[in-house]
């Protein structure tokens, strides 16, 4: 008897919504396992990690805001690598986005009127997606693997926040510390449930992934992103322009980076800081592959992580396990996402001796 | 406040969190539950060691029968933050402490929704009325070791490496040149910052550039002890551990170090938490209090030497002597304090230029 | 300047460039076979951590180095078994693999933080390690000397040994070299086993050279930046050299313009971003000489499934 694989004509709809889930269990048992043998609380950990923020009402807010921002930018990326347009610096362009959003808002911060918010909103997208222009043009001009440059970028990035920080957006009030003014009530996204820390940036996380999966799965600009990925010459005979896709997944993974990185300025976060890269852009990466490079997969994603990250904290408060471990689990969770890739594009026949394979 | 005031805001606050208290669990109030947060881990030798050794002496003092701590360790500043601070309130800690400047912004607003919760925040700069401030005048340490280096380098070339550009890492070069240019005036110092507050390999390879230029001394302002590691190494006349005594990393470089000694002030707040006398307070103390402490000097320190460290310590601590008593120029030549006059605690906060002898 | 100065300098950047030199030279052999393994910087870590554990715990530097060669390679197995045999996207693989070893390392480097770790030293008599002059060449740790015999051995087996010819082969072309006979998918475990020594042992020099102790996320990206420096050197092991010495010397730039009044004409951020934006810059350059086409693997990031 041997195994053998058979390309399915189709990826399987059913294994695409199944193995994510089972991914998620398979990990809480390996996990578990593991870190017992560790020597570690394996069974808390696993509860604490996986249950325990579902479990308690209270932690639904946190949820919300951790998974807002890494929702929004796993959406752009779903796209993007979709159209095998590898942008790993959406770090960088979250950061971008989040300077040339307060750079309006540090203009505007005495200033009252319905138009300052969109406006920043406005600038965080743009700044985004113009940071995330300079890969898509080397790549189209140069061919220069755009991997490496949205990368150098990133830390490219982070000095122009500490350079910016440090001089001209140094708020005057800041006795010294480098750091912007507090954006103001005009500038800060509202409460949308009263009593709670849940600002708009939820809801709009929602819409964005909606709104995304709704273009991409009804229009032709979507279809264009998806031939040019799966297939790069059959999309060029059908006169869809590989460098035009370049450029689409680019601006698009990269404005959607930079919104978030505002909405977090305007959010959760209310100025800029130093220690405002927060490794979103990177954990988006995961978030993206979780959630099977699909908008609305994005979103279950996004909460799912938001529930390690937020249960990791809990497990440190109330079984000692160390913040590591988190990393460990979404790792484990990835990595198992990633093998299950293969039943879904794949079927696993069992051959019988004898038997002529087909 | 007015009383009317507080109490329209106590309710508030207990509306806010009464919606999320649904689903909480059930804890025991017999001990005292007291948090800490830190941006990095304890075991990092320096600024985050030094709060976890205060906590582990106030629980000595106090009693772990009476008080029971969580340390939550990484904390990111910013919303990561504000979700440790609610966790840690929801969770039944009364008094809770955040270590680090970037902290405050979280800590006031969490301190909003939990007004019957103690919040402490180190090297804050905005009170509340459950938000008190708590820090240490490092740079009166900074003065000492100056004095050390100054008179105790061969190159007269000396180096301070920071960590990011803040008025306490700004203020703690200055103090250090200060000092270190009154006992040998042809003294410079090169500030160098790496941009963050913990990067080993940056910082190891600030050291190796400095001591390549001819410098002899170094004093830090980062966290860790890789900096005494590749003194040693190098075999340069000395360096100085920050925030904790590091002389088990260079055995023969280590001059001496500033300790932060947090467990005076911890067993302090905590005991009034206790007693019920707690109330909003703004804690800015040095050498005198202890808060700050000159560890044990090297053997190879000359007895000249210490004495004039000495003299300067017992100086700050009488008051005879103020780090920062003018005339004082800065790096440009300009005069910036007059003779007789001093950078008092209020104008520290504002200070964005070096004083003479520095570059950066 | 002082030759002294320059000599000291020299001394430190070989120091610096080191590790990035050998991880970056196991990701270039990975590359040539086709495979982009971007879990240099986690099994960097994990070798760093393994160091750490076993000179402290033996004293023996060569078994602590050959220990975080293995560990690091099984690391880099996992990322084979997935990509190779189970033929999963390698960006997400590698993404997830630097997770892993971040957080392995820091959960497994708890007991041993803050713990001195005894350093390597040059291996030649002190007359010469310690001589003014000489140091230049005779004072640096053994593991400066072993990274250019790698580039050496890289360059001699990839461009010398029928062994290093199918290697490309595979990366060029996997269905013809799988048509021909060659086992291309055990070639490319080799290779990314092989870069995942090599990272590891890059991981071993920060706690025996340069940072001697362990703390969580020891070698600050540094793994990054030996990713891009195969792009840098366009997959050639001398320019490699060249490149890990090059971003050496910008890394050390960086502290003399910040310490320096004659560099305060642009803002000390830029001296400390000038290494990435370079790397982008040449980039672009290499490219440029090439009138459009980079000499990067065919194959690189593309997984193979062999048609039967």
């Amino acid at each position: 008897m041997q195994l053998r694989l058979e390309k399915r004509p189709e990826p399987s709809k059913l294994l695409q919504v199944v193995t994510p889930v089972a991914a998620v269990l398979l990990t809480m048992v390996l996990g578990a396992v593991a870190f017992s043998a560790l020597g570690y609380d394996g069974l808390g950990a696993v509860r604490e990690i996986f249950i325990s923020p579902l479990a308690i009402s209270y932690k639904w807010q946190d949820l919300a805001v951790k998974a807002a921002p890494l929702i929004i930018i796993a959406v752009g990326l779903s796209i993007a690598y979709r159209a095998n347009v590898w942008n790993i610096g959406a770090e960088g362009q979250y950061i971008v986005g989040a300077i040339c959003g307060t750079g309006i808002g540090i203009l505007t911060n005495d200033m009252t009127g319905w138009w300052i918010m969109p406006l920043m909103m406005l600038a965080g997208a743009a700044g985004g997606a113009a940071y995330a222009a300079v890969p898509a043009l080397l790549r189209v001009r140069f061919n220069v693997n755009e991997i490496l440059t949205t990368l150098m970028l990133t830390y490219a990035s982070v000095y122009l926040l500490n350079y910016l920080l440090a001089g001209p957006f140094k708020s005057p009030t800041s006795m010294g510390q480098p750091q912007t003014v507090l954006m103001s009530a005009e500038q800060t996204l509202p409460y949308i449930i009263p009593g709670t820390i849940v600002q708009l940036n939820a809801p709009i996380a929602i819409v964005v992934a909606l709104a995304v999966w709704l273009v991409f799965s009804r229009f032709v600009f979507g279809f264009q992103i998806r031939v040019v990925g799966s297939a790069p010459h059959a999309a060029r005979y059908g006169g869809f322009s590989a460098d035009r896709t370049i450029w689409l997944a680019m601006l698009i993974s990269g404005g959607l980076a930079g919104f978030a990185g505002i909405l977090e300025v305007m959010g959760p976060v209310g100025r800029l800081i130093l220690q405002f890269p927060a490794n979103y852009g990177f954990t988006a990466i995961i978030v993206a592959f979780l959630g099977r490079l699909h908008p609305l997969g994005a979103i279950l994603a996004g909460i799912m992580i938001a529930i390690t990250f937020v249960g990791g904290e809990m497990a440190q408060i109330t079984i000692a396990l160390p913040f590591a471990a988190v990393g460990i689990f979404q790792a484990m969770m990835l990595f198992l996402i990633l093998a299950s890739d293969l039943l879904v594009r794949y079927r696993i026949r069992v051959v019988r001796p004898g038997e002529v394979p087909a | 406040m007015t009383p009317f005031n507080r109490r329209t805001m106590i309710k508030i606050g207990g509306a806010a969190a009464a919606l999320p208290l649904l689903g909480s669990r059930a804890f025991s109030q017999e001990k005292l539950k007291v948090g800490f947060v830190l941006i990095g881990t304890p075991d990092d030798n320096g600024w985050n060691h030094g709060h976890d050794r205060g906590r582990q002496e106030m629980v000595d003092a106090i009693g772990a029968d009476k008080v029971e701590t969580t340390v939550v360790t990484n904390v990111a500043e910013g919303p990561d933050a504000e979700r440790v601070f609610r966790e840690l309130a929801q969770q039944g800690h009364q008094l809770i402490y955040g270590t680090s400047f970037g902290f405050g912004e979280y800590m006031l607003k969490v301190a909003r929704q939990f007004p019957n919760t103690k919040f402490e925040w180190a090297t804050g700069n905005e009170s509340a009325p459950n938000l008190s401030l708590y820090n240490a005048k490092f740079h009166e340490g900074r003065a000492v070791l100056g004095t050390i280096a100054g008179m105790m380098t061969k190159t007269s070339k000396l180096a301070y490496v920071g960590s990011i550009p803040v008025p306490e890492v700004r203020m703690g070069a200055n103090a250090f040149a200060i000092a270190a240019r009154k006992v040998n005036p042809n003294v410079t110092v090169k500030v160098v910052y790496i941009d963050s507050w913990f990067d080993p390999a940056k910082e190891a390879a600030a050291a190796r550039a400095l001591i390549d230029q001819g410098i002899d001394v170094i004093a830090q302002h980062t966290d860790g002890p890789v900096i005494p590691q590749i003194a040693e190494e190098r075999g340069i006349v000395g360096v100085f551990g920050q925030g904790a005594d590091m002389s088990a990393f260079a055995p023969n470089t280590h001059l001496t170090s500033i300790i932060d000694r947090w467990g005076p002030h911890y067993i302090k707040s905590v005991q009034s938490v206790l007693d019920g006398t707690w109330t909003e307070s703004s804690v800015w103390d040095g050498l005198a209090s202890g808060e700050v402490e000159i560890g044990p000097y090297n053997a190879k320190v000359p007895a000249d030497v210490v004495a004039a460290a000495e003299k300067v310590k017992n100086d700050i601590i009488s008051g005879a002597l103020h780090p920062f008593a003018g005339p004082i120029n800065d790096n440009t030549g300009a005069e910036r304090v007059a003779a007789g006059d001093i950078i008092d605690d209020g104008e520290y906060w504002a200070v964005d230029w070096y004083v003479e002898g520095i570059e950066a | 300047m002082s030759l002294d100065l320059v000599i000291a300098i020299i001394v430190t950047i070989a120091a610096v460039a080191t590790p990035i030199l050998l991880a970056a030279l196991g990701e270039l052999v990975a590359e040539k076979s086709g495979v982009l393994n971007l879990g240099v910087e986690g099994m960097m870590l994990i070798g760093a951590v393994i160091t750490v554990a076993v000179t402290l715990g033996t004293g023996n530097h060569l078994l602590a180095i050959v220990c975080a060669a293995l560990a690091a390679a099984a690391a880099a197995m996992i990322f084979g078994v997935l990509t190779l045999t189970l033929s999963a996207n390698q960006v997400a693989t590698g993404l997830a693999l630097t997770i892993l070893g971040t957080g392995f390392s820091a959960l497994f480097g708890q007991p041993y933080t803050g713990k001195s770790v005894p350093i390597l030293r040059s291996p030649f008599p002190p007359e010469l390690a310690a001589d003014p002059f000489w140091r230049v060449l005779f004072g640096h740790p053994p593991l400066v000397y072993f990274a250019l015999l790698m580039v050496v051995a890289v360059w001699w087996f990839l461009g010398r040994t029928r062994a290093g010819l199918i290697l490309r082969a595979v990366g060029e072309n996997d269905l013809s070299a799988h048509s021909i006979g060659y086992p291309v998918i055990g070639v490319r475990y080799l290779a990314v086993a092989f870069g995942g020594a090599m990272a590891g042992i890059g991981g071993a020099c920060f706690p025996l050279m340069l940072t001697p102790q362990w703390v969580e996320r020891l070698t600050s990206g540094r793994g990054w930046i030996a990713l891009a420096l195969v792009v840098f050197a366009s997959w050639r092991p001398f320019r490699l050299l060249g490149g890990a010495y090059f971003f050496g010397f910008m890394m050390i730039f960086e502290i003399y313009a910040k310490s320096n009044s004659a560099f305060r004409f642009l803002p000390s951020e830029f001296w400390a971003a000038l290494p990435y934006l370079a790397t982008v810059l040449v980039l672009v350059l290499i490219s440029l000489r090439r009138s459009g086409s980079t000499s990067a693997p065919a194959c690189l990031g593309k997984p193979f499934v062999a048609t039967a």
